[in-house]
């Protein structure tokens, strides 16, 4: 704490902790949010994140974060660093034991008022057909061999076996197979962890939401949004194989530390040249867990696809249920961005932030090339999501990133003290958002007063330029691990 | 009673405990993970598994621990109700873990636990006892 007093306001919503702010820092901090962001960074130690990441070897520009920056382990969750490929490095926590998690939107031609008289079907159905939570088995049952194709080939090896459609590929980042991954850099333990996942929701934070849209903006008809329209929303990740992939990862390069003899002010900041063995090794372990992730995505809206078909009677091409986009929001990429004038190869650590291209970019799908990419923002239970765009001021400002959601303001604990899940269940449900969930425990850990209000969030992110509001979406049910 | 608490955290959750010796500060800070899990106390004694594992320091040997049983949940879908720290040193242990196939209901399953974090990671003597102290990804 007590890094706000060094703190410099550069713009309406920029704040630059200036280096020698701590010690061993070798760019500035900078971080987009407003003075009442700031403090609360600040009391929760998020600050001193930011600061700490800012002594990674090679880290170029700025250690930054996003405006639902909160306190994590190692980074704040809503960190955005990068590395220079050649002479920086690597940090699985930079990247997080999650990795890969993200948010997919699938859309439908149905709007509210087809959906309503249906929607308590709807969810037997999707309850049915989406397994949840630790204990629960996923439907999906991979020999060795069907595991390391699926993480080596991502989602068209899911495609190929009859579960997704072609047309969702581009619609992916990396069109669905981050490049690289290579299973043999992944631990039998890691496989047996992620084995009976695929396809699985898991717990925590992750969620299945039936949404409305209920505002949209300049671009929301070029991404096929209107309003009243019917979308689902899926949070989740690459389950026990990222996380194992992850804690593998770490310890490896934790045993190699003294080689680099890398001073870190945080153990959980361990990191490895990204051109040594043990970067390498990890980049091509973490493609495995991203292919991963995103087959679990599309296996689950493979299972969302047929909950819709047997509750309307109809084929889901038909109910016009495309994928809008699915986004990684704790990843580490490659990506080219220009850097005091001169265009380098860098090393970006997005952990708790979404990637936000512009338009033009060449690494987005045809469709978006002249829209630019599709940011989807996962709000709290009870309040709004939205589909935000990227920018190219963000380009610039945060190597083309925005934020990741609303962003954590109470712990777990103190939710729960605050708030029963049976309550809690009641409360959304005299607003008009069906609760269904295994543990009334672990819903109020996710009560929506533990979060910041992600309105304000995605308004300070227009406001500093990160990314644009496309649509807005309020939740008529959710379904929880 | 095992001698441990949980700690806040704005994004996650901490186990801080406490031991006589090394051996009784691993076992109730392993309690105080499947703790956050489920019920250990609904579990019963049905089966005895052993395990061991190994560390390059008193944190990394504790990480390495509660790794080991995490994998013994999630992958094994087994539930652990005790365990008994059979030899303990510099750095390396061995455990008996008495437990059942995990039952989602039966035993109350509230949570998950994605891994342990080196976040503000201790483990150390004070004047009288041995804390530990983990927070976790969950």
């Amino acid at each position: 704490m007590g890094l706000l007093r060094a703190a410099l306001q550069r713009g309406k919503y920029v704040w630059e902790i200036p280096v020698g702010a701590q010690e061993g820092m070798r760019v500035p901090g900078v971080v987009f949010g407003d003075r009442q962001i700031l403090q609360k960074a600040d009391e929760d130690n998020a600050l001193v994140q930011v600061a700490n990441v800012a002594c990674l070897p090679g880290i170029v520009k700025a250690s930054l974060a996003m405006p639902d920056i909160h306190w994590g382990y190692g980074f704040p969750i809503g960190g955005v660093a990068a590395t220079a490929v050649e002479e920086g490095v690597i940090s699985p926590g930079g990247v997080g034991y999650d990795i890969s998690c993200g948010v997919r939107l699938v859309k439908s031609s149905l709007t509210w008022n087809e959906v309503k008289g249906r929607l308590d079907e709807l969810l037997d159905h999707l309850e049915r057909g989406v397994p949840k939570g630790l204990g629960t088995k996923g439907r999906i049952q991979l020999s060795r061999k069907e595991m390391e194709n699926l993480m080596k080939r991502g989602v068209k090896e899911l495609v190929a076996r009859g579960i997704g459609w072609e047309e969702d590929l581009e619609c992916m980042e990396e069109g669905g197979c981050y490049p690289g991954a290579d299973p043999s850099k992944v631990s039998d333990r890691a496989f047996q962890r992620g084995r009976d996942q695929a396809g699985t929701l898991g717990s925590g934070n992750h969620f299945l939401e039936i949404q409305v849209v209920e505002e949209v903006g300049p671009l929301a008809e070029e991404m096929g949004l209107f309003e009243e329209q019917v979308v689902v929303m899926v949070h989740s990740g690459s389950r026990g194989l990222g996380h194992q992939i992850c804690s593998d990862y770490i310890e490896i390069m934790n045993a190699a530390l003294p080689k680099y003899k890398f001073r870190l002010p945080d153990r959980q900041l361990v990191c490895a040249p990204v051109r040594s063995k043990e970067g390498q090794d990890y980049l091509a372990a973490m493609a495995c867990a991203a292919n991963f992730a995103m087959c679990n995505r599309e296996a689950i809206t493979h299972w969302i696809r047929e909950a819709f078909e047997a509750t309307f009677r109809a084929g889901a091409r038909k109910l016009g249920m495309d994928l809008l986009y699915d986004v990684s929001h704790n990843l580490a990429k490659l990506e080219r961005h220009m850097v005091d004038g001169k265009e380098m190869e860098l090393m970006v650590h997005r952990k708790g932030a979404t990637r936000a291209f512009p338009a033009g970019r060449p690494e987005l799908p045809e469709r978006y090339r002249e829209v630019g990419q599709p940011v989807i923002i996962p709000g709290d239970m009870g309040s709004n999501s939205y589909v935000l765009v990227g920018t190219r001021e963000a380009m610039e400002m945060s190597f083309g990133s925005t934020c990741h959601g609303a962003g954590r303001t109470m712990s777990r604990k103190a939710a729960k003290k605050k708030v029963r899940g049976e309550e809690l269940k009641r409360r959304l449900e005299s607003q008009g958002i069906k609760v269904r969930t295994d543990h009334l425990s672990g819903l109020a850990e996710e009560a929506p007063e533990a979060y910041k209000d992600v309105t304000e969030i995605v308004e300070i992110c227009e406001g500093a330029g990160l990314s644009r509001k496309v649509a807005r979406m309020r939740p008529v049910a959710v379904l929880k691990g | 009673m095992p001698d441990f608490e949980i700690l806040d955290h704005t994004a996650d959750v901490g186990v801080r405990a406490w031991g006589k010796d090394t051996a009784e500060a691993l076992r109730n800070v392993s309690l105080g993970m499947l703790n956050l899990i489920y019920e250990p106390e609904r579990v019963e004694a049905e089966e005895v598994k052993e395990l061991q594992v190994s560390g390059r320091d008193w944190p990394s040997l504790m990480v390495s621990l509660l790794q080991e049983i995490l994998f013994l949940v999630e992958a094994e879908g087994w539930a652990v109700r005790d365990l008994r720290i059979e030899e303990v040193g510099e750095y390396r242990v061995k455990a008996s873990l008495t437990g059942e196939r995990l039952d989602p209901q039966r035993h109350r399953v509230c949570g998950e636990i994605k891994a342990p974090t080196y976040h503000m990671i201790k483990f150390e003597k004070g004047d009288d006892r041995w804390t530990a102290q983990v927070y976790f990804d969950v």
